[in-house]
C-alpha cells in the first residue's frame, strides 16, 4: 500500500537559479489557475462586482444627464473610473478571502515558494476578474453616454489604469486579510495610494473623449505606465514582507 | 529524564550532512520561547529528535503543542531560542525547512471550491513535485479517495477531508512530518492506516513529530513520548519503558491533571 512513499533519508536541496525561474512561473500560474477555477465554479465575486459597477453607472446616469451637452465629457470619465475602481475594489477585497477558509493562508505560507510568485499569481487572477467585469461594463457605459470607449488609445488608458489599480490593490488586500474590519480598511489603505493613478486615468480618458489627437493622451499614458512600472516592482517586493509578517 | 526529547539511537540513523549541514538531528530546538503579547506559551523548550524516529508529544489544552509545531514548520517565529528542522535553521533557512517538512494541522489547508485532485495538483505544483498528475493520483489512492477524485472538497466528510489533507502533507515526500492531532475526524480504520503510514515512514528514515491528547494512542504511534506542560517538556521516555498505566501516572504527576 505504501509504494507511493519513497526513502526519506536526504533533505531536498534548493533548486538552481534556472530551475527556480521555471518554478516561479509554474507556481505563479498554479496560484492564478486555482483562483480562476474556483471563481468560475462559484461566480460569486464576478457577479457581485459586475452588479455593483452597473449600479454605480445607473445611479450616475440618473444623477447627470449623460446623453446630452457637456456633461458627457465632463462627468463621463469620472463616472467610468468610479464604476471601475469601486467594482474592482469589491473584487480585490476577496482576493485572499478563499485563503481564509481552512487556513489556506498557512497552507500557502508552508509552500517553499518565492512569496513574489504568490503575489504574481494573485495579481494575475484579480486582473483577469477585473478585466472580465470591465468587458461587460464598457459597452453599457457606451450605451448610457453615447461615448465610444473602443478606441485603441482609450482602451490602453483603461488597461494601464486597471493594471496599476489591481497591482496595488492585491498588496493591500493581503495586508487587510487578518484585520477584523478588512472591508473598511481596504478602501482606506488603497484609495490614498491609488488616487494619483486614478486621476491620471480620468484625465487620459477625458482627453480621449474630447476627440483630440491621440498624441494629447500620451502624457497621461506615460504617467500611467510609470505608475504601473513602479507598482509592479514595489508590490511583489513588499508582498514578501507582508507574508512573512503573517507568520510572526 | 526531563527537559529534552532525544535519543541515543541518533548515530545509527541515516542523515544528510552534505545538504543539511549539521547532520545529527532531524528536529532540534534549543531554548525556544514564544509569547503572544505578554503571555508566554513556550518557555525555553528543548527538543531533539533523531532521523527515523516517531516522537509523540502529549499535553493538556494550552500547553503549547500547536505553537511548537507551527514554529518548527516556520509558520510562527520564536520569540527567543533557535531550532533546526531537517538540518536547516528555521529563521535563516526557512524556505529549505518548508521544502523538507509536511504539516497536518487542525485546519486542512484545502480549497472547498476545488476537487480533491485539483487541490493535490495545486500543492504538487507549489512544491515542485515531478509529474504532479501522477503523484496526485498516487496520493488519492494512498488515502482511499480515488472514487472522490473529482468531488468538490466541500462535499467531503470531515474524515475524508482529513485524509485528503494528509495526502497534501506528504505529496512532496517530506523528510520530517509534523502532525497536530492527526486523528481528528478519522474513524478507527483510517486511524490505523495513519499509524501504519507513520511506522512505514520511520522504517524508511522519515521523521515524525506528532501531538495528541490521547495517551493510549500516543503509545501506539511513538518510539518516544514526551509530556508538554505550560510550555516546557516535563517528562520524556522511550516507548518500551512505558505501559499505559505508568504513562498515565507520569502524565498526571507532571501536569496535575487526570489522564
Amino acid at each position: 500500500m505504501w509504494e507511493a512513499l519513497r526513502k526519506h533519508t536526504v533533505a531536498i536541496p534548493v533548486p538552481r537559479l534556472e530551475g527556480r525561474l521555471a518554478s516561479f512561473a509554474s507556481q505563479a500560474m498554479a496560484v492564478a489557475a486555482k483562483d480562476v477555477r474556483a471563481e468560475l465554479r462559484t461566480k460569486e465575486v464576478a457577479s457581485g462586482t459586475f452588479i455593483f459597477a452597473l449600479l454605480v453607472l445607473v445611479i450616475f446616469n440618473f444623477a447627470f444627464d449623460l446623453r446630452t451637452g457637456d456633461n458627457r465629457t465632463l462627468a463621463g470619465p469620472g463616472i467610468l473610473w468610479v464604476s471601475i475602481t469601486l467594482g474592482a475594489m469589491m473584487g480585490l477585497g476577496h482576493v485572499f478571502s478563499k485563503e481564509r477558509e481552512q487556513g489556506g493562508i498557512e497552507g500557502l505560507l508552508l509552500c517553499p515558494v518565492d512569496r513574489s510568485a504568490i503575489y504574481v499569481g494573485k495579481f494575475a487572477a484579480a486582473l483577469l476578474l477585473t478585466a472580465a467585469v470591465e468587458l461587460a461594463i464598457l459597452p453599457l457605459f457606451a450605451l448610457f453616454t453615447d461615448l465610444s470607449v473602443f478606441l485603441p488609445p482609450l482602451l490602453l488608458t483603461v488597461v494601464l489604469g486597471t493594471i496599476g489599480f489591481v497591482a496595488v490593490g492585491t498588496l493591500f488586500s493581503a495586508m487587510a486579510v487578518h484585520i477584523r474590519t478588512r472591508e473598511l480598511m481596504l478602501p482606506l489603505l488603497l484609495l490614498p495610494v491609488a488616487i494619483p493613478l486614478i486621476v491620471a486615468a480620468i484625465e487620459g480618458t477625458r482627453v480621449g473623449f474630447e476627440d483630440k489627437p491621440w498624441t494629447d493622451m500620451l502624457p497621461w499614458i506615460t504617467i500611467l505606465a510609470a505608475f504601473d512600472a513602479v507598482f509592479l516592482v514595489l508590490c511583489p517586493w513588499l508582498f514578501q514582507y507582508v507574508m512573512e509578517e503573517m507568520g510572526s | 529524564m526531563t527537559g529534552s526529547l532525544e535519543t541515543t539511537q541518533g548515530a545509527t540513523t541515516v542523515t544528510a550532512p552534505d545538504v543539511s549541514g549539521n547532520g545529527t538531528w532531524d528536529v532540534e530546538a534549543r531554548g525556544v520561547w514564544k509569547s503572544f503579547g505578554s503571555v508566554p506559551v513556550l518557555r525555553g523548550l528543548n527538543l531533539r529528535i533523531a532521523a527515523g524516529q516517531r516522537a509523540v508529544i502529549v499535553g493538556p489544552n494550552g500547553s503549547g503543542k500547536t505553537t511548537l509545531l507551527k514554529i518548527l514548520a516556520t509558520l510562527l517565529r520564536p520569540s527567543a531560542g533557535a531550532a533546526r528542522v531537517a538540518g536547516f535553521d528555521i529563521r535563516s533557512q526557512a524556505s529549505e525547512v518548508r521544502r523538507n517538512v509536511g504539516v497536518l494541522c487542525h485546519q486542512t489547508y484545502l480549497y472547498s471550491e476545488l476537487t480533491c485532485l485539483e487541490n493535490l495538483l495545486f500543492y504538487a505544483r507549489m512544491y515542485g513535485v515531478v509529474d504532479p498528475p501522477q503523484r496526485s493520483r498516487e496520493m488519492l489512492r494512498l488515502v482511499g479517495l480515488e472514487a472522490q477524485t473529482d468531488t468538490l472538497v466541500r462535499s467531503l466528510s470531515r474524515g475524508m477531508q482529513q485524509r485528503l489533507s494528509l495526502a497534501r502533507a506528504i505529496i512532496h515526500e517530506p523528510l520530517v512530518l509534523l502532525l497536530d492531532e492527526p486523528d481528528t475526524g478519522l474513524d478507527q480504520r483510517w486511524a490505523g492506516v495513519l499509524s501504519d503510514l507513520v511506522a512505514e515512514r520511520a522504517a524508511q528514515g522519515g521523521t515524525t513529530l506528532l501531538t495528541t491528547h490521547n495517551l493510549e494512542r500516543s503509545l501506539d504511534l511513538a518510539d518516544r513520548v514526551a509530556v508538554l506542560n505550560r510550555g516546557r517538556i516535563v517528562f520524556s521516555a522511550r516507548r518500551e519503558d512505558l505501559d499505559v498505566g505508568s504513562f498515565k501516572e507520569a502524565y498526571g504527576r507532571h501536569t496535575g491533571a487526570a489522564a
